[in-house]
């Protein structure tokens, strides 16, 4: 199963690690189907994203080796990701900033005439 | 002088050079293309100017001037600028800097190329067929209403980004993977610390204009209305994602200018670069800033009154970095034994110009004042003074700082100081005067105007044609030397970086053994050779000469 | 250190170590610029659910969440044996690393098959995006689009109820077994076929990659000396799964 790593062959994922983690992933995705028969209100969006964030991780550590690789390629991924949730967060505070109407609750509605 | 093998006669004919492998033929054509489209993009400047020279129609319609002015701003920035001098000299020149055989990715480096022709084909493919007229930010709703070849143009400048994230991705493996023993980050040249900021922004900005090009696309061809207020969209979202990349752009712009001006005014000087930490962090500094400002576009697009407030304020901090880089070439100098090389004089050229534009950036970041110059000619005259006074003039230096070691030619410094002359004075006054105008309200993009603004728009223009002919005089002697240059020697400017210490040009595979690295700003040791030209080391001999 | 002894080892790198290594930060890079691609689409997904919360809660009832759960199952077993490809080139057991390729492209076809149903269902309910949204529903008494009109300068015009009700109030819409359709219910479907269909391209140049090396399995190029297309391959077609884990509970599963 965990051969010794050959060094120009680096390091090889033992098939126990792999299966496991299938098998995790299997599990998290039922909870992800399962968990919508609840409602959390506000929360539901968390925790469907965290469970998301952690089959990612998985999939990330160990399918694609960057637990056991160099740091900087796991540095490169997860700048990127900041990147895309700086974009996100900015854009989205500004869009509800400036729309209070499309908002409900947030402020009075404002209707333009329809006919 | 001039060796007999060099990688210019290694192998000949069309396909030795199409199918190239070798970073320094690709980096002579990513040249030759993109003067090729700095070209195209002054005509279309010269055409605009002389609409402009006075009011109502002069040489075109309406509708032509906004083509115009679209293919001029679309050509200079994709087609030129954002490749110019990464892909053409720093192409050449990195790999020689690390003492390296090439690039990490040669094929990669091939295929950036080739994307560079496949967007441009496109691009000039959409001008040849009636053109866009949008502007260069192509934005909704007009862009995905008008009748014009948005698409095309569109699809070609996404096909340029690939082009541009290969290049980033090439270099940034380069330099963290094939630096030669000894070189640690901080004994890198300051152009390398540069280019891998520049590659950096490429890698992770690039991808953002590609969805943004997409999306445009899509509501252009399916109607899905993501920009479309009607169906539910929204067109300030086209600015968020077109800006999101296009403002880290004009980093991808300067910086490797920066990297230049630093390289050409410590050897011009012969002196060791001051500050060289603060330079090198500077570049990441700004590559990384870079990516949080770009709101400063959108002051009065809709925009919130909390998100104006962050982006005039990080704008703000921005600016601090590049008054570092300039703070320390001026100690550079201060006490340095000046040559006032054609190369030296274009970087000093650099410093009041782009020092001028980088000024202007804060009037502009400044959100009250903003509010006054948004869309005027005060703008378009900061953003000139930034991308040609900064990076078209560091351009201009690096071309004549490294073209003996990559054409083995000397050029006439004479005629270079009246091209830099001519290139000075005509660009101040085609410019300068577009402050004033801006600032008394001039709007820009505009095909007509009002009586007060003629005489502006006339020297403006005049100024244009001054500025062109310093070029056609700079391409008539660059090109004259090709033919007629004296024999350069390895080091003509004594610089003591790797790629000075091999043949002019150099051989294919650059060098013969992996050179050694020395700290690239110590000159102590290179003295004048009054045999051969240019100068040579005392102690080290150099690889691959003769 | 001789190059003739390695014939994988190209002239400019002097190890092959570094040649690996080179490759992977490059490979690394790219995957970079591909999460800023999808990125773009994530943001634009955020916007639209902080806006009009009540179109994505309405909307994804058309998706089928079994389907797209069978999907993801799919594609994180497509992983597995992806990964397992990777280490079986590693280890050099060649006929392993062919079974395992093929089962990873199989799982492609069955992702994109799935994929295929689903459009078609969509193409059958005239679920489409942006001005081809033409729900067929119970009540279909009006003749227009239902939501709102498109702006008097959008190209394929067609002639709508006039003027632009803002979001929060459904203007002249059906009731179904759905519930009321809110006004813009096209967006949604406008991000689900932009966010979907972008993923399908990625899906099937994956299957194109994957294709090609197991071809050169077949052909023996691959081995404890020389894995590396196998293992940057596989990267890409992971990547691709990743995408999917964010795609499946954020547009499948809102509520």
């Amino acid at each position: 199963m965990s051969q010794p790593a050959h060094r120009q062959v680096g390091h090889v994922v033992p098939l126990p690690v792999l299966f496991g983690v299938l098998g995790t992933l299997l599990v998290m995705t039922y909870a992800t189907v399962a968990i919508t028969y609840y409602d959390f209100g506000r929360l539901n969006l968390w925790i469907a994203l965290g469970i998301a964030v952690f089959k990612a991780s998985l999939v990330l550590l160990f399918f694609m080796h960057l637990k056991y690789d160099k740091p900087f390629n796991a540095m490169v991924i997860i700048v990127s990701m900041a990147l895309v949730m700086l974009l996100i967060a900015i854009t989205l505070t500004d869009t509800k900033q400036y729309e209070p109407n499309r908002i409900p609750g947030y402020a009075p509605s404002i209707k333009t005439n329809p006919q | 002088m001039r060796p007999k093998d060099h990688y210019l006669n290694h192998g000949s004919g069309f396909r030795s050079w199409a199918f190239t492998l070798d970073h320094k033929r690709i980096g002579v054509m990513y040249l030759v293309a993109t003067l090729g489209s700095f070209l195209l993009g002054g005509l279309a400047a010269l055409a605009v100017r002389t609409e402009l020279i006075s009011r109502g129609p002069t040489i075109m319609s309406a509708d032509t001037y906004n083509k115009m002015f679209t293919l001029h701003g679309a050509v200079m920035v994709f087609l030129f600028i954002i490749p110019s001098i990464p892909a053409a000299l720093g192409n050449f020149v990195l790999p020689l800097m690390l003492g390296a055989k090439d690039v990490a990715f040669p094929r990669l480096n091939l295929m950036s190329f080739w994307l560079w022709v496949a967007g441009a084909l496109f691009c000039i493919g959409a001008v040849v067929t009636g053109g866009v007229d949008t502007g260069w930010t192509f934005y909704t709703p007009y862009s995905t209403t008008t009748n014009t070849n948005v698409i095309a143009t569109t699809f070609g400048v996404f096909i340029l980004g690939f082009s541009s994230i290969f290049t980033g991705m090439n270099f940034i493996v380069t330099i963290h993977k094939l630096r030669p023993p000894g070189m640690t980050w901080f004994k890198m040249p300051l152009f390398l610390w540069a280019l891998y900021g520049t590659a950096l922004i490429q890698v992770l900005a690039t991808p953002v204009l590609a969805i943004t090009l997409l999306l445009l696309i899509a509501e252009r061809a399916l109607g899905v209305g993501i920009f479309d207020p009607a169906l539910g969209g929204d067109p300030v979202l086209f600015q968020h994602f077109f800006w999101f990349y296009s403002h880290p752009a004009v980093y991808i712009m300067i910086l490797p200018a920066m990297g230049i001006i630093s390289d050409v005014i410590s050897i011009h000087a012969r002196k060791h670069i001051f500050g060289y930490r603060f330079i090198a962090l500077s570049s990441i500094a700004i590559a990384a800033f870079g990516f949080l400002v770009w709101g400063h576009h959108m002051f009065v697009s809709g925009q919130s009154g909390m998100a104006n407030a962050i982006f005039s304020a990080l704008t703000f901090s921005v600016a601090i970095p590049s008054a570092i880089k300039v703070f320390n070439w001026l100690a550079t100098l201060y006490k340095g034994d000046i040559h006032l090389t054609t190369a030296m004089i274009y970087a000093l050229m650099f410093i009041i110009t782009f020092g001028i534009g980088g000024l202007t950036g804060l009037h502009l970041g400044a959100l009250a004042v903003d509010v006054h110059l948004h869309d005027t000619y005060f703008v378009v005259a900061h953003f000139h003074y930034v991308m040609f006074g900064g990076t078209v003039i560091a351009l201009l230096a690096g071309i004549h700082h490294w073209w003996p070691k990559m054409f083995g030619v000397m050029i006439d410094e004479r005629l270079g100081r009246i091209g830099a002359a001519l290139v000075f004075v005509g660009f101040n006054t085609t410019f300068f005067t577009q402050f004033v105008m801006g600032s008394h309200g001039m709007p820009r993009r505009y095909y007509d105007y009002l009586p007060q603004y003629e005489i502006y728009h006339r020297i403006s223009t005049l100024g244009s044609y001054v500025m062109a002919a310093g070029f056609f005089l700079t391409a008539y002697y660059l090109i004259h030397s090709l033919f007629r240059g004296k024999p350069a020697p390895m080091n003509p400017w004594g610089g003591n970086s790797l790629e000075w210490h091999t043949a002019s040009p150099p051989p294919y595979d650059n060098f013969a053994v992996t050179p050694v690295a020395e700290d690239p700003y110590d000159y102590s040791r290179l003295v004048p050779d009054k045999i051969a030209g240019g100068y040579t080391s005392q102690t080290y001999e150099g690889a691959g000469a003769r | 250190m001789s190059h003739e002894h390695q014939p994988h080892l190209q002239h400019h790198f002097e190890t092959p170590e570094q040649q690996f290594d080179a490759g992977k930060l490059g490979i690394w890079l790219f995957l970079a610029t591909e999460i800023l691609l999808f990125g773009g689409l994530f943001c634009a997904y955020a916007i639209y659910r902080a806006s009009h919360p009540e179109v994505f809660v309405y909307a994804h009832q058309f998706l089928d969440k079994v389907l797209g759960g069978t999907n993801t199952v799919v594609l994180l077993c497509s992983s597995l044996t992806m990964a397992w490809a990777v280490r079986a080139s590693q280890l050099g057991q060649r006929k392993l690393l062919i079974a395992l390729l093929s089962l990873t492209l199989l799982g492609g076809f069955a992702f994109m098959g799935i994929k295929g149903i689903e459009y078609k269902q969509k193409w059958e309910h005239g679920l489409l995006p942006g001005t081809h949204f033409a729900p067929h529903d119970e009540h279909a008494a009006e003749a227009a689009p239902a939501p709102a009109a498109p702006s008097p300068t959008f190209k394929p015009s067609a002639a709508g109820p006039a003027g632009t009700v803002r979001g929060d109030e459904p203007a002249v819409s059906a009731s179904g077994p759905h519930g009321k359709r809110p006004s813009n219910t096209q967006i949604f479907f406008g991000i689900y076929f932009l966010m979907t269909g972008l993923h399908a391209i990625h899906v099937l140049i994956g299957m194109g990659a994957i294709g090609w090396i197991l071809v050169r399995s077949i052909r023996g190029d691959f081995g404890p000396e020389y894995f590396t297309p196998v293992d940057f391959v596989g990267l890409y077609w992971h990547l691709v799964d990743l995408i999917w884990i964010f795609l499946f509970p954020l547009l499948y599963l809102i509520h």
